[in-house]
C-alpha cells in the first residue's frame, strides 16, 4: 500500500503528512532544548559565582563555526530550491556542500574539545564544562543526524527524483527544516555560552 | 515548470541571500558587542536580543514561516507556551528560596 498524502494535502490539516510530522518532531525538540536551557539558568543563577564563557572557551573558533553552520543553512535552502526549479544537478552540488559545511563544524568541535581534554578539562571539571559539553553535545548529535539524513537524500536516496519528483522535493524541505533548526539551536547556544 | 513559478522561486533566493547577510552581520555584531564588555545584565538582554532576531530570521524565510499554514502556527503556539513556562521555572524556583529564607 502506498504511504497517503506525501505529495497531495490532507484537506482537514491544509497540509502534506511529512511537513506536519517534522513539526510535530521540531516541537518536542524545541521541549527538549528549553527544558536543557531552563537547568542552565537555575544552575547559572544559583551558582555563587559563574565564569565568562570567553575566559574557558575559544571565541574566534566559535565564530568560524557559527559562519559555517549559517553558510550550511543557505546551502541547504538552496539545495530545495533547485529541486524546485528541476535541477537536479544544482542540488547535488548545494546539498553536497551542506554536509561538507556540517563535517567542517564537527571537525571544529573535535579541536575544541581535544584541546580541553588535553588540558584536563572534562565535565566533571565545573558545573561550566558539565553544562557546556552536555549542550554542545547533544547539539552535535543533531548535526551528525541532519548529515546522515541529507548524506542518505544526496546519494541513494535521491533515486527517488527519477520516480517521484514533488514527493523527493517534499523529502528534502522536511530534512531542510530540521537543519535549519540545528543552526537556530546554535545562534542560541553561541552567545550564551561563549559569549556572555 | 510555469513562468510563474520560475519568478516566485527567483524571488525567494534573493531573500535567502538578504537574510544571509543580515545573518552574517549579526553575527558579527553580538561578537563586537561582547568585547565592550558590558553589564551582565546589558550584555544577556542585547545578546539575546540579536539572537532573537537571527533566530526569527532563520524561522520566518529558511523555514517559511512567513508563509505556513494555521496548523502549524497552532502547534508553535502550543510549544511556546511550554516553552515559555519551562524557562520560567527557575524564576519560580528563586522566589521560592526567597521565602524559605524568610
Amino acid at each position: 500500500m502506498d504511504i497517503p498524502y506525501t505529495v497531495e494535502v490532507r484537506r482537514d490539516t491544509g497540509l502534506t503528512n511529512g511537513k506536519i510530522g517534522i513539526w510535530l518532531f521540531l516541537a518536542s525538540e524545541v521541549m527538549l532544548f528549553g527544558a536543557l536551557f531552563a537547568s542552565y539558568i537555575l544552575i547559572r543563577t544559583g551558582a555563587p559565582s559563574w565564569p565568562r564563557g570567553a575566559t574557558i572557551l575559544d571565541v574566534p573558533l566559535a565564530t568560524f563555526n557559527t559562519i559555517v553552520l549559517i553558510s550550511s543553512s543557505v546551502t541547504m535552502v538552496m539545495a530545495w530550491a533547485s529541486l524546485m526549479r528541476r535541477r537536479f544537478g544544482t542540488f547535488r552540488i548545494y546539498m553536497g556542500a551542506t554536509i561538507l559545511l556540517g563535517f567542517v563544524f564537527l571537525v571544529v568541535k573535535y579541536f575544541e574539545y581535544g584541546h580541553h581534554f588535553a588540558i584536563g578539562e572534562y565535565p566533571s571539571h565545573n558545573n561550566f564544562l558539565a553544562v557546556y559539553y552536555t549542550l554542545t553535545g547533544l547539539h552535535m548529535l543533531h548535526v551528525f543526524g541532519g548529515m546522515v539524513v541529507n548524506a542518505y537524500f544526496w546519494g541513494p536516496g535521491s533515486k527517488l527524483w527519477k520516480t517521484n519528483p514533488e514527493w523527493f522535493t517534499n523529502r528534502v524541505e522536511h530534512s531542510g527544516l530540521f537543519w535549519h533548526f540545528v543552526d537556530l539551536v546554535w545562534i542560541f547556544l553561541f552567545p550564551t555560552l561563549y559569549l556572555l | 515548470m510555469t513562468s510563474d513559478h520560475a519568478v516566485d522561486i527567483d524571488r525567494h533566493v534573493r531573500v535567502y541571500i538578504i537574510v544571509f547577510v543580515a545573518l552574517m552581520a549579526l553575527t558579527i555584531i553580538t561578537v563586537a558587542i561582547s568585547y565592550l564588555h558590558l553589564p551582565l545584565t546589558i550584555a544577556v538582554t542585547v545578546a539575546l536580543l540579536v539572537a532573537t532576531v537571527k533566530g526569527s530570521l532563520v524561522a520566518c524565510y529558511f523555514m517559511h514561516l512567513v508563509s505556513e499554514k494555521k496548523l502549524i502556527y497552532a502547534v508553535l503556539a502550543l510549544t511556546a507556551v511550554f516553552f515559555v513556562a519551562l524557562l520560567a521555572l527557575p524564576v519560580v524556583t528563586v522566589h521560592d528560596g526567597y521565602w524559605i529564607h524568610e
